[in-house]
């Protein structure tokens, strides 16, 4: 045990704590400083999580086989670049990327001919609402099974998990403009599809983002997931499975950290689409 | 469009779409069936230099042992066969496994649940963790713990915690955050003219806490906790795959996988699918009663 360490790194935490209350009290006039503060709190308290968690494991001296430190992890992200790429481009850019527009189009494209159709409203939403809060990873066996081992069964869970939340999300969507933009719209003689696209789709745009970004994570969760009932020797999902099973704790963490940025990154470029798309959305208006 | 009322707008606006749905979806089900274990009947017939008749290739795609696509029929005796007529405590009962699943989505359930409040609790009480930790609540849920989860599993073992607990980590992990999201909202849902009113009336912050932010989060718990059981028992099932298949849900789909028993696989997920929507089921109902009792009832 090295207590100076663990001194340290609550030291370290404790000042970060009192330079945030400091900072969360500030009231700056200026809007471009208040935006850096309001960014500065929030990675001040994940620099403080990792220092605590390296002072942690350095300071009692942790077996890397439980939990690698922050240090180590990094080192082992480093050397092993070609690898993680590798991962990287089987499981994110074939699987996830191709299954994630299959799964969201054709659940969008569905969710127009539901909301078409008032009986497949009445039928096919109870259905989609239950398919939705169920366990749909399950499946990925049976898509190996059907699709082999390679990228596509992955690409195939994806688009099952991806497709109902986009399809309950847009009809829900599809319903949200108002009864007297609607009827603005039959004052000018519209035909359904002008309602359609110039009115109903926008007014949509909220929630089929909402959607999106539900499926952002849950199109990488499918991918990783399939990926443990079988896959080629390369991918995210193969290398945690295996590095776990010769205890190369700090690689499933490299592994890990690959994900999680692939996770941010991808939801925060929704977000900013999001933003960009429905500019006029109470919620962005200052 | 007229309106229907009472229990012909139940059966013309619920019972009969839905059901014409079912039986569609059931249609299409046996028509793969047919189509996707045709080939091996047909391999079969040349194999053994017969002409196999259309009827009875029809009926033989129904009946095969480990069929590609097996027919609702056979899912549903194999899941008749494996609750109904096993005990429960033998190791081939399903229900054995699906209680064992059910356990430890009950434990992660209830941990997640606890850690959500609490966490949405200290959120809207200090201004300092709300914008420091809100953030990071959310990047946590862009990280895919399911994929962690083997790590979980394999590592907690090492140390000697195996069992319930592991899984039941992953079920919390994954049902904390609709619960804090839900509840931070929750709890910063009373009126601000409310919130006044209990100023007025000079309450401490454990009274505005409890006789007015509490009452009017309830909903918002009961909603999140919708979510939470459904991705509860997702992370139980999950958090079965690496413990080498030894019980559970989870377990039932991956040594279907390795002897390729399609009926297993199927039997298990429809089954873990019942379980979800009585899970959720129960968490409405108890809404319901809670709401009724608060005098919140719609």
């Amino acid at each position: 045990m090295n207590t100076g360490i663990i001194v340290g790194a609550i030291a370290f935490w404790i000042g970060c704590w009192a330079l945030n209350s400091w900072l969360v009290r500030l009231r700056p006039a200026d809007r471009i400083v208040a935006g850096a503060i309001n960014l500065l709190i929030p990675v001040l308290f994940g620099m403080t999580l990792i220092v605590l968690w390296e002072g942690i494991t350095k300071g009692f001296n942790i077996p890397s086989v439980l939990l690698p430190s922050p240090s180590m992890i990094w080192v082992r992200i480093i050397s092993s670049v070609d690898i993680l790429w590798a991962d990287f481009y089987q499981t994110f850019m074939k699987a996830v990327l191709a299954g994630f527009a299959i799964g969201c189009g054709s659940g969008f494209v569905a969710a127009i001919i539901v909301d078409r159709v008032p009986f497949l409203r009445k039928g096919l939403l109870p259905i989609g609402n239950l398919v939705a809060a169920l366990p749909v990873v399950g499946i990925a066996p049976i898509m190996v099974m059907w699709f082999g081992f390679d990228w596509q069964s992955k690409a195939a869970v994806v688009i099952v998990m991806t497709f109902f939340p986009m399809l309950v999300n847009t009809v829900a969507g599809l319903s949200a403009s108002g009864a007297m933009e609607r009827d603005l719209m039959r004052t000018y003689a519209s035909s359904y599809w002008q309602t359609l696209f110039k009115l109903r789709i926008p007014a949509a745009m909220p929630f089929i983002f909402n959607a999106l970004k539900i499926n952002s994570t849950l199109a990488l969760i499918g991918a990783i997931v399939a990926e443990f009932f079988g896959t080629p020797i390369v991918g995210m999902g193969f290398r945690i499975s295996t590095e776990v099973g010769r205890m190369n704790i700090d690689m499933v963490w490299a592994e890990i950290f690959v994900a999680a940025l692939a996770g941010s990154l991808s939801y925060g470029l929704i977000a900013l689409l999001e933003r960009a798309v429905t500019f006029w959305h109470p919620s962005y208006r200052r | 469009m007229q309106e229907r009322e009472g229990l012909s707008a139940f059966i013309f606006d619920r019972l009969l779409p839905v059901g014409i749905v079912v039986i569609v979806i059931l249609v299409l089900w046996y028509g793969f069936a047919v189509l996707m274990n045709a080939q091996f009947e047909q391999d079969q017939a040349a194999r053994a230099n017969v002409e196999i008749s259309t009827s009875q290739l029809v009926a033989n795609t129904m009946s095969q042992e480990r069929p590609v696509l097996p027919a609702p029929h056979q899912v549903a005796s194999e899941i008749w066969k494996t609750t109904a007529l096993k005990k429960i405590t033998s190791k081939r009962s399903l229900v054995y496994h699906a209680g064992i699943t059910l356990s430890s989505t009950f434990l992660g359930f209830v941990m997640g649940t606890a850690l959500g409040i609490g966490l949405a609790v200290l959120i809207v009480h200090s201004n300092v963790l709300d914008r420091s930790l809100m953030p990071w609540i959310i990047t946590s849920q862009t990280v895919p713990i399911l994929a962690v989860a083997p790590m979980i599993i394999v590592v907690l073992n090492a140390i000697g915690i195996s069992g319930l607990l592991p899984k039941a980590l992953i079920s919390a992990y994954l049902s904390f955050f609709p619960v804090a999201v839900g509840m931070v909202k929750g709890l910063r849902s009373p009126d601000v003219m409310h919130l006044d009113l209990m100023r007025t009336y000079n309450s401490s912050k454990a009274q505005v806490f409890w006789k007015l932010r509490w009452p009017s989060a309830v909903p918002f718990l009961f909603t999140s906790m919708k979510v939470a059981v459904a991705i509860s028992l997702v992370g139980a099932i999950v958090g079965e795959l690496p413990t080498g298949a030894v019980a559970g849900l989870g377990a039932r789909l991956l040594t279907g996988s390795y002897y390729g028993q399609t009926i297993q696989i199927w039997s298990a997920l429809i089954s873990a699918a019942v379980l979800a929507a009585v899970l959720v089921m129960l968490v409405d109902l108890a809404s319901r009663i809670v709401m009724r009792r608060m005098g919140m009832a719609r």
